[in-house]
């Protein structure tokens, strides 16, 4: 689901453009499709979240000004939620369940072997963009743990050679 | 023509669903079989997912687990004629696991095509909202309280109660609002009503908005649910159209309008008041109460919140009367749970019982013991902030009070099972941790008193100064629970003071090494 900005946004003085960055132009068009009401803020992450892989920091004025927020506002907002990404994932991202039920069916063990085999900490993405592995807790399928999910999609009773297979599939899939 | 049912939920879609349609679609073609391909909800029965059913004359046979690659073989030994194979279980209905539940709230999951409104009704759906239509407001209030409804998201607040406060306020505006971001772990039971049964709860919370006197309901959905929040959109969206939501529902002088919020985990937003905020668009902090939210609630306006499981229990009552759900549980606890068996456990799935069973009774007759086979040492109930019971405590049964009488809580009925591996200090530790990073940060006993307790744990454990430490936990532990301004630090001390009073033994091993000792120092 993720996908790579159109460009990194990072660069400083972006937001102060008189020329408004694709980024900024997709912002406005997601908050006037929720009519720029700041009720809808976390559905406003989300939909741009989609669109470009992440909420880039130079869209934040931007929301402010067109929902009627501070830029406090919107920052706190954004930074509270795990879910809204500062910097652009990899191509993928693969969510570990750590909760009770899937320490139960030793998902620290499959924490590990992620790492290892993905060659990058919980949180990290792996060199060639691919992947990016993190921490959830819980995706509600405890009777199936330890799960994962990869994107939007959900995996269950996964150990470590599960694990590998899934990773290669989405590698195959990439390579084709 | 013959209808093969293969589940939708996402549970079953984790272990292979997808494929297991795909495949037997492919083989109907390739063999010219009239193949009807439905994809319901799950039966609950999640360690037969991939759960295939197909419909016979004498009802429908199971089979599972099946994966792709059984497929060709299934139609060999006949499966669409019901013939038996070896992962046959014969009627669905018959298997024992299925047979022995009170299915109230489940009646329908797993049976009906999620998205089929002609199903639902088929099935004895919107019995209870043409009743609740017919009724003055305050008799709808009368019957869930006659029920003994009780809040089925944690806390079994008397869901009657919160409903007639928001009955008799007057106000320009009311709200339902619907808290579905489940991120207890051991939980799955409303991912499995909202992708199995959506119109369910959208029925419960339609005879809410009407006994309330609402006209907008939110549904807030975790962000881990992507399924969950898809299938209940699209339903929203097919009931809007067959006019069981929107202007003058069914020809009635009510009108009620629904929607998804989808939250972006956090877990904190689980508590009323935070998933309030989050569903206006602010950070999840948590609101100082009073005022509660049937006064004061979504933008300030009165609001009737309760869990998935309450509301899709409400159909049930209106049907058939709050005197028929009160006839099922134990003493203050009535009607039904939906247990919901996990982790280590055998035959993980969801149970849904009378209150009055007993954890034993979940553990061994239901989920056939640990997965691993080794006997099981603890099991939490009621998600990361209920108790660790022992072995000693599997026997008390499950009601509200008699749960509260040994210092443990049912909550949403969410039981994960460890075996005798466990390092109950561990989990004690994870407890604190997981309270360090979900506590929103608004009281500072929560905020702070989690890290400093992942401190003091650590201490323990590496054996520095552990008598002091102990009693520092124990303190800590106090000021947790008085002081926190919700459940999440509140109840943190549950997890923790339930495995050291349980499980003392794991405080006291010698440390692993000196090394870590010296760091902890």
């Amino acid at each position: 689901m993720a996908k790579k900005a159109a460009r990194p946004s990072n660069s400083p003085g972006e937001g102060a453009s008189p020329i408004p960055s694709p980024a900024e132009v997709a912002a406005l068009a997601v908050c006037a499709r929720h009519g720029n009401k700041a009720s809808e803020l976390l559905e406003i992450f989300h939909d741009l979240q989609h669109q470009l892989g992440y909420v880039p920091e130079a869209t934040l004025p931007v929301i402010a000004r067109a929902l009627n927020l501070s830029r406090a506002e919107v920052y706190g907002v954004q930074t509270f939620y795990h879910d809204f990404r500062r910097h652009p994932a990899g191509k993928h991202v693969v969510k570990i369940c750590r909760a009770e039920a899937c320490q139960s069916m030793g998902t620290d063990k499959l924490c590990s072997h992620a790492e290892r085999s993905l060659k990058t900490p919980l949180g990290g993405t792996t060199a060639d963009g691919m992947f990016t592995i993190e921490q959830v807790f819980c995706l509600g399928n405890c009777a199936l743990s330890p799960a994962v999910m990869v994107d939007e999609r959900l995996y269950g009773k996964v150990d470590a050679k599960r694990f590998d297979e899934i990773v290669a599939a989405y590698s195959k899939d990439a390579a084709e | 023509m013959i209808t093969v049912f293969v589940p939708r939920d996402s549970a079953a879609t984790s272990v292979g669903a997808d494929e297991v349609a795909s495949a037997i679609a492919a083989e109907a073609k390739k063999q010219k079989k009239d193949v009807k391909i439905v994809r319901n909800g799950s039966r609950g029965m999640l360690y037969l997912e991939p759960l295939v059913e197909v419909a016979t004359d004498k009802g429908r046979v199971a089979y599972g687990p099946v994966s792709a690659k059984d497929v060709p073989e299934l139609f060999k030994a006949g499966f669409l004629e019901g013939k038996s194979h070896k992962l046959g279980h014969g009627l669905t209905e018959e298997i024992p696991y299925f047979k022995t539940q009170e299915r109230l709230t489940f009646a329908r999951c797993g049976i009906t095509d999620p998205l089929s409104v002609e199903d639902y009704i088929a099935h004895g759906g919107f019995a209870g909202l043409k009743k609740a239509l017919e009724l003055p407001p305050i008799a709808i209030v009368n019957q869930v309280t006659t029920s003994g409804l009780r809040g089925r998201g944690g806390a079994g607040f008397p869901t009657g109660i919160k409903w007639k406060t928001v009955h008799d306020l007057t106000a320009d505006q009311k709200y339902v609002a619907c808290n579905a971001d489940e991120g207890d772990s051991g939980t799955f039971a409303d991912r499995m009503l909202m992708e199995g049964d959506p119109f369910c709860l959208i029925e419960g919370m339609t005879i809410a908005a009407v006994a309330g006197g609402a006209t907008e309901g939110y549904i807030y959905i975790r962000s881990e649910y992507p399924d969950a929040v898809n299938v209940m959109r699209e339903a929203i969206e097919i009931a809007r159209k067959a006019n069981w939501l929107g202007k003058n529902i069914q020809g009635s002088k009510y009108s009620f309008d629904l929607f998804v919020r989808k939250g972006a985990g956090a877990y904190i937003c689980g508590e009323e008041t935070s998933m309030l905020e989050s569903i206006e668009g602010k950070r999840g902090i948590v609101r100082y109460k009073p005022p509660i939210p049937a006064i004061e609630g979504l933008f300030g306006k009165p609001t009737i919140i309760n869990n998935v499981m309450s509301f899709a229990a409400v159909p049930i009552i209106l049907d058939k009367g709050g005197e028929f759900y009160r006839d099922y549980g134990v003493g203050r606890s009535r009607g039904t749970l939906a247990f919901q068996l996990a982790g280590n456990v055998k035959r993980g799935g969801l149970v849904e019982k009378a209150f009055g069973i007993t954890t034993r009774q979940l553990l061994e007759d239901w989920g056939g013991g640990t997965a691993t086979g080794r006997p099981a040492r603890a099991i939490q109930v009621g998600g990361p902030l209920g108790a660790y019971l022992p072995e000693s405590k599997f026997d008390v049964p499950m009601d509200y009070e008699e749960f509260v009488k040994v210092d443990a809580m049912v909550g949403h009925g969410g039981l994960v099972v460890f075996d005798d591996t466990v390092d109950m200090a561990n989990q004690a530790r994870f407890a604190m941790e997981f309270c360090a990073i979900e506590s929103c940060g608004k009281c500072t006993p929560c905020r702070i008193g989690s890290t400093r307790g992942v401190e003091v744990i650590d201490r323990i454990v590496a054996g520095v100064e552990r008598e002091k430490n102990l009693a520092l936990l124990e303190d800590l532990c106090v000021t947790m629970a008085d002081g926190s301004l919700c459940a999440m630090g509140g109840l943190t001390p549950f997890p923790v003071l339930s495995s050291l009073r349980g499980f003392p033994e794991d405080f006291h091993k010698p440390p692993a090494n000196k090394f870590l000792a010296d760091a902890a120092e």
